[in-house]
Protein backbone atom coordinates (compact mmCIF):
# COMPACT_ATOMS: atom_id res chain seq x y z
CA UNK A 1 0.00 0.00 0.00
CA UNK A 2 0.73 3.50 -0.65
CA UNK A 3 1.02 6.01 1.87
CA UNK A 4 -2.25 8.20 2.37
CA UNK A 5 -2.71 11.87 1.77
CA UNK A 6 -2.58 14.22 4.31
CA UNK A 7 -5.43 15.97 5.61
CA UNK A 8 -4.10 18.79 7.83
CA UNK A 9 -0.58 20.21 8.96
CA UNK A 10 -0.09 17.41 11.87
CA UNK A 11 -0.48 14.43 9.05
CA UNK A 12 0.81 16.32 6.34
CA UNK A 13 4.11 17.01 8.96
CA UNK A 14 4.24 13.24 9.74
CA UNK A 15 4.41 12.21 6.33
CA UNK A 16 7.10 14.70 5.55
CA UNK A 17 9.05 12.85 8.07
CA UNK A 18 8.22 9.19 7.32
CA UNK A 19 8.58 10.07 3.48
CA UNK A 20 12.48 11.49 4.56
CA UNK A 21 11.73 15.14 3.55
CA UNK A 22 12.44 16.76 6.56
CA UNK A 23 13.67 16.02 9.76
CA UNK A 24 11.45 15.09 12.40
CA UNK A 25 10.47 18.07 14.68
CA UNK A 26 8.68 16.62 17.83
CA UNK A 27 8.06 20.05 19.36
CA UNK A 28 6.61 22.03 15.98
CA UNK A 29 4.28 18.88 16.16
CA UNK A 30 3.32 19.32 19.86
CA UNK A 31 2.59 23.31 18.99
CA UNK A 32 0.13 21.61 16.32
CA UNK A 33 -1.55 19.63 18.53
CA UNK A 34 -2.03 22.21 21.74
CA UNK A 35 -5.32 23.22 21.17
CA UNK A 36 -7.81 20.42 21.94
CA UNK A 37 -9.75 18.85 18.48
CA UNK A 38 -13.26 20.04 18.69
CA UNK A 39 -14.33 16.62 18.04
CA UNK A 40 -11.41 14.10 17.74
CA UNK A 41 -13.37 11.22 16.05
CA UNK A 42 -14.42 13.29 13.55
CA UNK A 43 -11.08 15.56 12.76
CA UNK A 44 -9.71 13.92 10.01
CA UNK A 45 -5.71 15.49 10.51
CA UNK A 46 -5.50 13.40 13.75
CA UNK A 47 -7.00 10.34 12.78
CA UNK A 48 -5.32 10.16 9.44
CA UNK A 49 -2.25 10.98 11.61
CA UNK A 50 -3.06 7.96 14.28
CA UNK A 51 -3.89 5.75 11.28
CA UNK A 52 -0.57 6.34 9.60
CA UNK A 53 1.36 5.75 12.60
CA UNK A 54 -0.77 2.61 13.62
CA UNK A 55 0.17 1.43 10.11
CA UNK A 56 3.54 0.91 10.56
CA UNK A 57 2.75 -2.18 12.96
CA UNK A 58 0.65 -3.97 10.58
CA UNK A 59 1.89 -4.71 6.66
CA UNK A 60 3.37 -0.75 6.56
CA UNK A 61 3.64 1.18 3.64
CA UNK A 62 5.59 0.59 -0.11
CA UNK A 63 7.10 3.92 0.10
CA UNK A 64 7.64 4.24 3.87
CA UNK A 65 10.89 2.50 4.97
CA UNK A 66 10.01 -0.49 7.91
CA UNK A 67 12.38 1.59 10.45
CA UNK A 68 9.88 4.23 11.26
CA UNK A 69 7.88 1.64 13.50
CA UNK A 70 9.90 2.14 16.69
CA UNK A 71 11.09 5.55 15.97
CA UNK A 72 11.22 7.32 19.12
CA UNK A 73 9.53 10.44 17.06
CA UNK A 74 6.93 8.70 15.74
CA UNK A 75 5.98 7.10 19.31
CA UNK A 76 5.81 10.58 20.71
CA UNK A 77 3.60 11.96 18.10
CA UNK A 78 1.48 8.96 18.84
CA UNK A 79 1.16 9.61 22.35
CA UNK A 80 0.39 12.84 22.01
CA UNK A 81 -2.70 11.46 19.90
CA UNK A 82 -3.68 8.61 22.07
CA UNK A 83 -3.53 10.27 25.30
CA UNK A 84 -6.24 12.74 23.71
CA UNK A 85 -8.24 9.74 21.88
CA UNK A 86 -8.60 7.70 24.84
CA UNK A 87 -8.95 10.70 27.69
CA UNK A 88 -12.37 11.44 24.85
CA UNK A 89 -13.42 7.28 24.63
CA UNK A 90 -13.56 7.23 28.22
CA UNK A 91 -15.28 10.11 29.23
CA UNK A 92 -17.76 9.54 26.19
CA UNK A 93 -18.47 6.02 28.12
CA UNK A 94 -18.00 6.87 31.63
CA UNK A 95 -21.55 6.62 32.73
CA UNK A 96 -21.99 3.45 30.58
CA UNK A 97 -19.21 1.77 32.19
CA UNK A 98 -20.34 2.59 35.77
CA UNK A 99 -23.97 1.27 35.39
CA UNK A 100 -22.37 -1.79 33.68
CA UNK A 101 -20.02 -1.98 36.68
CA UNK A 102 -22.63 -1.76 39.47
CA UNK A 103 -25.36 -4.13 37.79
CA UNK A 104 -25.52 -7.89 39.29
CA UNK A 105 -25.24 -10.73 37.07
CA UNK A 106 -21.44 -12.13 35.39
CA UNK A 107 -19.47 -10.45 32.75
CA UNK A 108 -20.87 -12.55 29.84
CA UNK A 109 -24.52 -11.20 30.88
CA UNK A 110 -23.45 -8.05 31.13
CA UNK A 111 -21.56 -7.92 27.88
CA UNK A 112 -24.85 -9.35 26.16
CA UNK A 113 -26.86 -7.08 27.62
CA UNK A 114 -24.85 -3.73 26.91
CA UNK A 115 -24.81 -4.85 22.94
CA UNK A 116 -28.56 -5.45 23.31
CA UNK A 117 -29.72 -1.86 24.87
CA UNK A 118 -27.74 -0.15 22.66
CA UNK A 119 -30.17 1.69 20.95
CA UNK A 120 -27.98 3.74 17.94
CA UNK A 121 -29.05 3.41 14.64
CA UNK A 122 -28.41 0.22 12.79
CA UNK A 123 -26.38 0.29 9.41
CA UNK A 124 -27.29 -3.13 9.27
CA UNK A 125 -30.98 -2.33 8.88
CA UNK A 126 -30.74 0.34 6.71
CA UNK A 127 -28.53 -1.39 4.37
CA UNK A 128 -31.05 -5.11 4.31
CA UNK A 129 -34.17 -2.61 3.74
CA UNK A 130 -33.84 0.47 2.07
CA UNK A 131 -29.94 1.22 0.54
CA UNK A 132 -29.28 1.45 -2.91
CA UNK A 133 -26.35 0.00 -5.08
CA UNK A 134 -24.13 2.91 -4.45
CA UNK A 135 -24.66 3.21 -0.46
CA UNK A 136 -24.12 -0.37 -0.72
CA UNK A 137 -20.64 0.14 -2.20
CA UNK A 138 -19.84 3.03 0.23
CA UNK A 139 -20.67 0.85 3.13
CA UNK A 140 -18.11 -2.26 2.04
CA UNK A 141 -15.58 0.75 1.71
CA UNK A 142 -15.98 1.80 5.03
CA UNK A 143 -15.89 -1.65 5.80
CA UNK A 144 -12.88 -2.55 3.93
CA UNK A 145 -10.89 -0.51 6.16
CA UNK A 146 -11.05 -3.28 9.07
CA UNK A 147 -12.06 -5.97 6.97
CA UNK A 148 -8.88 -6.49 5.09
CA UNK A 149 -7.24 -6.91 8.39
CA UNK A 150 -9.79 -8.36 9.93
CA UNK A 151 -9.00 -9.69 13.34
CA UNK A 152 -5.46 -8.47 13.61
CA UNK A 153 -5.64 -6.43 16.05
CA UNK A 154 -7.12 -8.59 18.70
CA UNK A 155 -4.09 -11.24 17.92
CA UNK A 156 -1.69 -8.61 19.64
CA UNK A 157 -3.35 -9.64 22.91
CA UNK A 158 -2.41 -13.60 22.92
CA UNK A 159 0.82 -13.40 24.44
CA UNK A 160 -0.43 -10.71 27.26
CA UNK A 161 -3.25 -13.78 28.17
CA UNK A 162 -2.78 -16.72 30.29
CA UNK A 163 -3.94 -19.78 30.57
CA UNK A 164 -7.75 -20.93 29.61
CA UNK A 165 -8.30 -17.09 28.48
CA UNK A 166 -5.07 -17.60 25.91
CA UNK A 167 -6.53 -20.68 24.90
CA UNK A 168 -9.77 -19.22 24.04
CA UNK A 169 -8.58 -16.63 22.23
CA UNK A 170 -6.20 -18.49 19.74
CA UNK A 171 -9.32 -21.12 19.16
CA UNK A 172 -11.17 -17.77 18.08
CA UNK A 173 -8.47 -16.20 16.13
CA UNK A 174 -7.90 -19.63 14.24
CA UNK A 175 -11.12 -19.39 12.82
CA UNK A 176 -10.66 -16.10 12.07
CA UNK A 177 -7.71 -17.25 10.14
CA UNK A 178 -9.77 -19.53 8.08
CA UNK A 179 -8.28 -23.13 10.06
CA UNK A 180 -5.84 -23.58 7.81
CA UNK A 181 -7.82 -22.78 4.65
CA UNK A 182 -7.00 -19.67 3.01
CA UNK A 183 -10.20 -19.63 1.23
CA UNK A 184 -11.53 -19.01 4.74
CA UNK A 185 -9.44 -16.46 6.26
CA UNK A 186 -12.03 -13.95 6.58
CA UNK A 187 -9.98 -11.06 5.59
CA UNK A 188 -9.42 -13.22 2.47
CA UNK A 189 -13.72 -13.51 1.92
CA UNK A 190 -14.25 -9.87 2.78
CA UNK A 191 -11.52 -9.25 -0.32
CA UNK A 192 -13.73 -11.91 -2.37
CA UNK A 193 -16.59 -9.85 -1.45
CA UNK A 194 -15.24 -6.25 -2.62
CA UNK A 195 -13.89 -7.95 -5.82
CA UNK A 196 -17.55 -9.82 -6.19
CA UNK A 197 -19.00 -6.18 -5.85
CA UNK A 198 -16.51 -4.56 -8.40
CA UNK A 199 -14.49 -2.52 -5.90
CA UNK A 200 -10.68 -2.86 -5.60
CA UNK A 201 -9.36 -5.62 -3.13
CA UNK A 202 -6.04 -4.49 -2.41
CA UNK A 203 -5.43 -3.00 0.94
CA UNK A 204 -4.89 0.68 1.24
CA UNK A 205 -6.88 0.99 -1.68
CA UNK A 206 -9.88 3.29 -0.34
CA UNK A 207 -7.90 4.82 2.82
CA UNK A 208 -7.86 8.44 0.63
CA UNK A 209 -11.79 8.34 0.61
CA UNK A 210 -12.50 7.57 3.97
CA UNK A 211 -13.58 9.60 7.08
CA UNK A 212 -11.97 10.21 9.72
CA UNK A 213 -14.64 8.47 11.80
CA UNK A 214 -14.14 5.27 10.42
CA UNK A 215 -10.32 5.47 10.98
CA UNK A 216 -11.21 6.17 14.29
CA UNK A 217 -13.34 3.10 14.78
CA UNK A 218 -9.52 1.05 13.87
CA UNK A 219 -7.54 3.43 15.68
CA UNK A 220 -9.59 2.68 18.57
CA UNK A 221 -9.09 -1.22 17.99
CA UNK A 222 -5.75 -0.49 17.36
CA UNK A 223 -4.94 1.46 20.52
CA UNK A 224 -6.48 -1.63 22.61
CA UNK A 225 -4.37 -4.20 20.43
CA UNK A 226 -0.91 -2.68 20.85
CA UNK A 227 -0.94 -1.63 24.83
CA UNK A 228 -0.26 -4.46 27.32
CA UNK A 229 -2.02 -2.20 29.57
CA UNK A 230 -5.10 -2.26 27.56
CA UNK A 231 -5.67 -5.88 26.98
CA UNK A 232 -8.96 -6.17 29.02
CA UNK A 233 -9.93 -3.56 27.08
CA UNK A 234 -9.08 -4.78 23.78
CA UNK A 235 -10.98 -8.17 24.98
CA UNK A 236 -13.91 -6.48 25.93
CA UNK A 237 -14.22 -5.07 22.58
CA UNK A 238 -13.91 -8.09 21.10
CA UNK A 239 -16.41 -9.12 22.82
CA UNK A 240 -18.67 -6.24 22.17
CA UNK A 241 -17.77 -6.53 18.81
CA UNK A 242 -18.30 -10.40 18.01
CA UNK A 243 -21.82 -10.11 20.25
CA UNK A 244 -22.88 -7.16 18.20
CA UNK A 245 -22.22 -8.98 14.41
CA UNK A 246 -24.30 -11.95 13.80
CA UNK A 247 -27.64 -9.76 13.57
CA UNK A 248 -26.30 -7.45 11.01
CA UNK A 249 -24.54 -9.75 9.04
CA UNK A 250 -27.67 -11.07 8.32
CA UNK A 251 -29.41 -8.21 7.55
CA UNK A 252 -26.20 -7.33 4.75
CA UNK A 253 -26.68 -10.44 3.87
CA UNK A 254 -30.18 -9.72 2.60
CA UNK A 255 -29.65 -6.27 1.67
CA UNK A 256 -26.52 -7.19 -0.80
CA UNK A 257 -29.05 -10.10 -2.06
CA UNK A 258 -31.84 -7.59 -2.76
CA UNK A 259 -30.17 -5.57 -4.62
CA UNK A 260 -28.55 -8.46 -7.00
CA UNK A 261 -25.19 -8.29 -6.29
CA UNK A 262 -23.35 -11.47 -7.29
CA UNK A 263 -23.53 -14.26 -4.86
CA UNK A 264 -20.11 -14.34 -3.71
CA UNK A 265 -20.64 -11.05 -2.20
CA UNK A 266 -22.93 -12.25 0.59
CA UNK A 267 -20.67 -15.09 1.27
CA UNK A 268 -18.68 -12.98 3.74
CA UNK A 269 -21.70 -12.11 5.67
CA UNK A 270 -23.08 -15.32 5.94
CA UNK A 271 -20.12 -16.97 7.21
CA UNK A 272 -20.21 -14.27 9.71
CA UNK A 273 -23.43 -14.90 11.10
CA UNK A 274 -22.45 -17.95 12.15
CA UNK A 275 -18.96 -18.01 13.12
CA UNK A 276 -19.75 -15.06 15.24
CA UNK A 277 -22.67 -16.89 16.83
CA UNK A 278 -19.72 -18.90 17.78
CA UNK A 279 -17.48 -16.59 18.83
CA UNK A 280 -19.40 -14.32 20.83
CA UNK A 281 -19.85 -17.10 23.21
CA UNK A 282 -16.07 -17.74 22.92
CA UNK A 283 -15.31 -13.82 23.59
CA UNK A 284 -18.07 -13.07 26.22
CA UNK A 285 -17.47 -16.66 28.60
CA UNK A 286 -14.21 -18.29 27.83
CA UNK A 287 -12.35 -14.96 27.42
CA UNK A 288 -13.85 -11.76 29.34
CA UNK A 289 -15.53 -14.07 32.03
CA UNK A 290 -11.95 -15.61 32.88
CA UNK A 291 -9.52 -12.52 32.23
CA UNK A 292 -11.74 -10.90 35.05
CA UNK A 293 -12.00 -14.21 37.32
CA UNK A 294 -8.11 -14.47 37.31
CA UNK A 295 -8.07 -10.50 38.05
CA UNK A 296 -11.20 -8.86 39.36
CA UNK A 297 -9.98 -5.10 38.70
CA UNK A 298 -10.16 -6.16 34.98
CA UNK A 299 -13.51 -6.07 34.98
CA UNK A 300 -13.65 -1.90 34.49
CA UNK A 301 -11.41 -2.22 31.02
CA UNK A 302 -13.33 -4.95 29.75
CA UNK A 303 -16.74 -3.12 30.02
CA UNK A 304 -14.91 0.01 29.07
CA UNK A 305 -13.69 -2.05 25.73
CA UNK A 306 -17.26 -3.20 24.85
CA UNK A 307 -18.61 0.45 25.90
CA UNK A 308 -15.75 2.15 23.44
CA UNK A 309 -16.40 -0.32 20.37
CA UNK A 310 -19.65 0.02 20.25
CA UNK A 311 -19.77 3.80 20.82
CA UNK A 312 -17.58 4.21 17.95
CA UNK A 313 -19.47 1.49 15.92
CA UNK A 314 -22.44 4.03 16.67
CA UNK A 315 -20.25 7.49 15.78
CA UNK A 316 -19.81 5.26 12.07
CA UNK A 317 -23.46 4.48 12.21
CA UNK A 318 -24.70 8.02 12.86
CA UNK A 319 -22.33 9.89 10.58
CA UNK A 320 -23.42 7.31 7.08
CA UNK A 321 -26.62 7.27 7.61
CA UNK A 322 -26.66 10.66 8.01
CA UNK A 323 -24.71 11.84 5.21
CA UNK A 324 -27.23 9.19 3.27
CA UNK A 325 -30.21 11.31 4.42
CA UNK A 326 -29.20 14.57 3.30
CA UNK A 327 -28.34 13.03 -0.10
CA UNK A 328 -24.74 13.04 0.59
CA UNK A 329 -21.89 10.33 -0.11
CA UNK A 330 -20.89 9.25 3.14
CA UNK A 331 -16.90 9.44 1.42
CA UNK A 332 -14.90 11.94 1.22
CA UNK A 333 -14.15 14.29 -1.62
CA UNK A 334 -11.15 13.95 -2.86
CA UNK A 335 -8.39 15.29 -1.57
CA UNK A 336 -5.70 18.30 -2.20
CA UNK A 337 -2.63 17.24 -3.55
CA UNK A 338 0.22 16.75 -0.78
CA UNK A 339 1.81 20.30 -1.79
CA UNK A 340 -0.95 21.84 -0.92
CA UNK A 341 -0.76 20.95 2.74
CA UNK A 342 3.32 21.23 2.75
CA UNK A 343 3.84 17.91 2.40
CA UNK B 1 -4.24 -31.68 11.08
CA UNK B 2 -3.75 -35.33 11.82
CA UNK B 3 -6.61 -37.91 10.55
CA UNK B 4 -7.11 -39.41 14.20
CA UNK B 5 -10.18 -38.97 15.74
CA UNK B 6 -10.51 -36.50 18.55
CA UNK B 7 -11.02 -38.99 21.32
CA UNK B 8 -13.63 -36.57 23.77
CA UNK B 9 -16.38 -34.61 22.72
CA UNK B 10 -17.09 -31.43 24.70
CA UNK B 11 -20.33 -29.72 24.97
CA UNK B 12 -21.05 -26.84 26.63
CA UNK B 13 -24.68 -25.30 27.41
CA UNK B 14 -24.12 -21.45 27.42
CA UNK B 15 -26.96 -19.89 29.73
CA UNK B 16 -29.61 -18.25 27.60
CA UNK B 17 -27.89 -19.26 24.62
CA UNK B 18 -26.69 -22.18 22.34
CA UNK B 19 -24.69 -25.27 23.11
CA UNK B 20 -21.15 -24.43 22.11
CA UNK B 21 -19.67 -28.03 20.45
CA UNK B 22 -16.10 -28.90 20.49
CA UNK B 23 -13.99 -32.34 18.54
CA UNK B 24 -17.27 -33.50 16.88
CA UNK B 25 -16.87 -34.13 13.00
CA UNK B 26 -20.83 -34.21 12.36
CA UNK B 27 -23.96 -32.71 13.90
CA UNK B 28 -27.07 -34.82 12.99
CA UNK B 29 -30.34 -32.98 12.87
CA UNK B 30 -33.67 -34.15 14.46
CA UNK B 31 -34.74 -35.16 10.54
CA UNK B 32 -31.18 -37.15 10.94
CA UNK B 33 -29.62 -35.21 8.40
CA UNK B 34 -25.61 -35.17 9.04
CA UNK B 35 -23.98 -30.90 8.79
CA UNK B 36 -20.09 -31.49 9.19
CA UNK B 37 -18.38 -28.87 11.13
CA UNK B 38 -15.90 -26.63 9.23
CA UNK B 39 -14.63 -25.02 12.58
CA UNK B 40 -12.83 -26.02 15.85
CA UNK B 41 -16.15 -24.96 17.86
CA UNK B 42 -19.30 -24.78 16.96
CA UNK B 43 -22.37 -23.16 18.11
CA UNK B 44 -26.07 -25.62 17.59
CA UNK B 45 -29.41 -24.31 18.34
CA UNK B 46 -31.04 -24.59 21.61
CA UNK B 47 -34.04 -22.29 20.92
CA UNK B 48 -34.81 -23.44 18.14
CA UNK B 49 -35.41 -20.10 15.82
CA UNK B 50 -31.97 -19.94 14.28
CA UNK B 51 -32.06 -19.43 10.32
CA UNK B 52 -29.26 -21.50 9.87
CA UNK B 53 -30.12 -24.50 11.96
CA UNK B 54 -28.61 -26.61 13.33
CA UNK B 55 -26.00 -23.74 13.98
CA UNK B 56 -26.94 -21.31 16.36
CA UNK B 57 -27.24 -17.64 14.55
CA UNK B 58 -27.24 -15.58 17.85
CA UNK B 59 -31.94 -15.46 17.28
CA UNK B 60 -32.43 -16.66 20.91
CA UNK B 61 -31.36 -12.82 21.85
CA UNK B 62 -34.27 -11.32 20.42
CA UNK B 63 -36.20 -13.70 22.28
CA UNK B 64 -37.97 -13.13 25.90
CA UNK B 65 -35.72 -14.92 28.84
CA UNK B 66 -37.01 -18.01 30.48
CA UNK B 67 -36.39 -18.48 33.08
CA UNK B 68 -36.32 -14.90 34.06
CA UNK B 69 -32.50 -14.09 35.11
CA UNK B 70 -32.09 -11.64 38.01
CA UNK B 71 -30.51 -8.26 36.38
CA UNK B 72 -30.70 -4.64 36.09
CA UNK B 73 -29.75 -4.00 40.02
CA UNK B 74 -28.02 -0.27 39.63
CA UNK B 75 -25.82 -0.66 42.82
CA UNK B 76 -25.86 1.06 45.42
Amino acid sequence: MRAPLPRGPVSAQVLSWLKGRVAPDVPHVRRLLQEPSADIICDEDRQLTLWTLYELHYTGFDDIGAGWEWSPECLAVRRVLETEFEHHMRASTRDTVRAVCARAGGVAERLFALVLEDDSPSLGRYIQRQADRSEAVEFLIHRSIYNLKEADAHTWAIPRLTGAAKVALVELQYDEYGTGNLDRLHSQMFADTLRACGLDSSVGAYIDEVPAVTLSLNNGLTMFGLHRRLTAAAMGHLAAFEASSSQPSRQVARGLRRLGFPEPAAAYFDEHVEADAVHEQVATRNICEVLVTQDPRRSEDVFFGAAAGIYLDARVAGYVLNAWATGRSALLPELPAPDVLGA
Amino acid sequence: MTSERPAVVHVTCCPDGPFLVRGADVIRDEDGVDHATHRPVVAVCRCGKSTRKPWCDGMHKLLPRTPPTPRAATGE
